[in-house]
């Protein structure tokens, strides 16, 4: 089976990491997975902010980089969300381009949900020592509907524990733009979140997408919080060795 | 209403920094989510309801003009006396029209958003004629001279004490402390009126085409007593709540309280059909429904006309981590929350309200919620679209999506571009790995911090791991 993996333009960025877990978690549950070297981002910055042309040149580029493949997979829910939801309605004059968009869309998954649904991962050789609050993201929620499928897998690291906050359900406040453009109100969603996972004592706030958590761990490192960790789930499932990185 | 939406941000940050507001959106927090979620698992076929009253709604819309007419031929064939509003002015004009052509001094109103949207109660006064407010949040906030600030629980934003202050001081009377002796209190204030009044005012949450009757939802009583007591009776509501049949009422109505206040039913559903006819006890001599266009017809035919669904339950405003934070005032105008966000820029002008469609996460718990699958994040978007093309977004916010469109195009600019502004990042996040500061990004610095990057990019740490 061969996989694309698509990184996303935030964890290429900001958390590299994220990215060599993605791919240690692929590679170890058997699949041929190849990173296409011109790939950037999904298009959802200009797209949610009114730009549909940034959608399309971004689908257009996605196309071409990841035509070939059985399955493309992401590690966010937000980008996969981008990707199968919108996608296919960005030509509605060119049903062509629709078509291959649309079966591409398809096959793209968000990286808990590919591992569960699709390649139907029941051991992870993987430790994490503390307890884990575990934050829904949005996109992978509602669109995607990513909900079981991180929590199975954290079930199959050794030494998780999994302690829910009152609301996992509940935006954080990160939204894309929005935590600019209205960052007064992101930053009270995020304490929100903060608070509600910080009441649980756990060790790690761990989700599925970078922006949550760079929004969430921003607002923990203001308030004076140096010591709770915020992860994404691949470094969970991945475990602490991820080779050079 | 006065409009303020186009100071969304101040309005918002007031709102933030306000802590009776804070206090008491906190305390009302999830009451409505909770009681939703409890009631509505009495209904095992919710999914399959939702999509046959978002049917029911989009044929009503994509007939509107046939179903409207036929409603008034039914209207005025139970003899009620159909006015037809292009515009907001025109809803305060017919309104004085009527009551001055039959000698009206006092008004008792019951829920009317469609009134707040022409500022019904200042045209009235104006005219030297008394209106006054008679649902208990709307009562309260005539005296309090505040504007709505939800648009089932019009005094949501307002706590017990206030409240009892605000009696206290309007009635002359001894503080209450609890809200049975409150609402008491707002009873026998309210009877006189109610006896005296020569003219009703109501809102409608629905017309029945194939009756031509009103349909009224409410817990309140004073619904009844507005609709009965008075001489004339009025009702005011937009074009776009006609239902074609009964039938096709008692599929929404299973949604519309259940999504609403979390009831199986309210405690009234009254359907007015025309004015007292030979031997009823009781009702008005006349009935008059003015139906208010102002906006709504401009949203037909366009990707927006799903925007006109709408049943008016706010359950999408309970369930906005957005509203829940900033309260409905912030929006500016008459309906708050995500279906505000949208209503208000397509009824009074985009650049009015520009920034009510960003106003959102697009998280989309609107959208699971609402019982006539309005995509609300969807409509936004359009909306946002909107401003991006008429070129209504500032100029760095335009010119900053344009740069990223461009850049992320080039995958060789990409990867020069992001590999040096990682490493720079990096390097200003020193020991700690944070940034406390980033210029043109003060939005997000205020009031977080911005983790520094690793320091190179995932494509370049795996080009050099493969080669
Ligand atoms: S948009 Fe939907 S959820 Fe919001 S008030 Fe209207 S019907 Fe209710």
């Amino acid at each position: 089976m061969r996989v694309g993996l698509f990184v996303t333009c935030l964890v290429d960025m900001m958390r590299p990491r994220i990215g060599f877990a993605t791919l240690k978690l692929l590679e170890n549950a058997g699949c041929e997975v190849a990173v296409p070297p011109n790939q950037t981002c999904c298009g959802q910055p200009g797209f949610n902010s009114g730009d549909r042309e940034s959608g399309r040149v971004m689908a257009r580029r996605f196309l071409a980089d990841f035509e070939s493949f059985d399955y493309v997979v992401a590690p966010s829910g937000s980008c996969t969300g981008m990707i199968r939801s919108h996608y296919g309605e960005l030509f509605p004059d060119d049903t062509a381009l629709q078509h291959r968009l649309n079966a591409l869309s398809q096959r793209t998954f968000e990286l808990t949900d590919f591992l569960v649904t699709v390649l139907k991962v029941e051991r992870l050789d993987s430790s994490f020592q503390g307890t884990i609050t575990y934050h829904d993201s949005c996109s992978g929620l509602r669109e995607l509907n990513v909900k079981h499928q991180p929590r199975q897998l954290m079930e199959q690291v050794t030494g998780a524990q999994l302690h829910e906050m009152s609301k996992p359900e509940l935006c954080c406040g990160f939204g894309g733009t929005f935590s600019i453009k209205l960052g007064e109100i992101a930053t009270r969603m995020a304490d929100n979140k903060c608070q509600d996972a910080l009441a649980t004592k756990a060790d790690a706030i761990v989700g599925g997408d970078l922006g949550c958590l760079l929004n969430i761990e921003g607002r923990l490192r203001r308030l004076g919080d140096d010591t709770t960790q915020v992860l994404h789930v691949a470094e969970v499932l991945a475990g602490p060795e991820l080779g050079q990185v | 209403m006065q409009l303020t939406s186009f100071s969304f941000k101040s309005n918002v940050r007031r709102k933030l920094i306000d802590p009776l507001l804070q206090r008491n959106m906190k305390r009302f927090g999830g009451r409505f989510v909770e009681a939703r979620a409890a009631v509505m698992t009495e209904v095992d076929n919710l999914e399959t309801i939702r999509v046959a009253a978002a049917a029911i709604r989009d044929r009503s819309l994509a007939n509107l003009d046939s179903y409207l007419l036929a409603f008034e031929e039914q209207a005025l064939a139970r003899g009620s006396r159909v006015h037809w509003a292009e515009t907001a002015q025109d809803v305060n004009r017919i309104l004085i029209e009527i009551a001055q052509s039959n000698g009206v001094k006092k008004i008792v109103k019951s829920k009317s958003m469609v009134s707040e949207e022409s500022g019904l109660n200042d045209a009235v006064e104006a005219a030297g004629i008394q209106a006054i407010e008679t649902d208990l949040g709307e009562y309260i906030l005539q005296l309090a001279h505040e504007p709505p600030s939800h648009i089932i629980a019009p005094a949501i934003h307002k706590s017990l004490e206030e409240v009892a202050a605000l009696f206290s001081e309007n009635h002359h009377t001894p503080r209450q402390t609890d809200i049975p002796a409150l609402c008491r209190e707002a009873r026998e204030q309210l009877r006189p009126h109610f006896l005296s009044a020569e003219m009703g005012i109501s809102g409608g949450n629905f017309l029945i085409a194939e009756t031509g009757s009103v349909v009224i939802v409410t817990n309140e009583g004073n619904g009844r007593m507005v609709t009965t007591l008075p001489r004339i009776h009025v009702t005011i509501t937009g074009i776009e709540k006609v239902l074609p049949t009964l039938n096709d009422f008692s599929v929404i109505v299973r949604l519309l309280t259940r999504s609403a206040t979390g009831q199986s039913i309210t405690n009234y559903v009254s359907m007015l059909t025309g004015p007292r006819q030979e031997g009823d006890l009781d009702g008005p001599e006349q009935s008059h429904i003015i139906l208010v266009d102002s906006g709504r017809s401009r949203l037909l035919g366009t990707e927006m006309q799903k925007a006109l669904r709408c049943i008016r339950c706010g359950a999408c405003m309970n369930h906005c981590p957005v509203y829940q934070n900033i309260g409905g005032h912030a929006y500016g105008w008459v309906y708050p929350g995500p279906i505000g966000a949208i209503l208000t820029p397509s009824y009074v002008g985009l650049k009015n309200a520009l920034d009510l469609p960003q106003a959102s996460t697009l998280c989309g718990a609107c959208q699971v919620v609402c019982p006539v699958k309005i995509p609300l994040p969807e409509l936004m978007r359009v909306l946002r679209e909107k401003s991006f093309e008429q070129g209504l977004r500032p100029w760095h916010e335009r010119l900053s999506i344009r740069l990223w469109r461009g850049v992320a195009n080039r995958p060789h600019l990409y990867a020069l571009m992001t590999q040096m502004g990682v490493r720079v990042l990096s390097l200003l996040g020193g020991k700690k790995k944070l940034l406390h500061h980033l210029p043109g990004l003060d939005g997000w610095t205020d009031g977080r911090d911005m983790p520094a990057p690793q320091g190179k990019t995932f494509r370049e740490l795996y080009r050099k791991r493969r080669s």
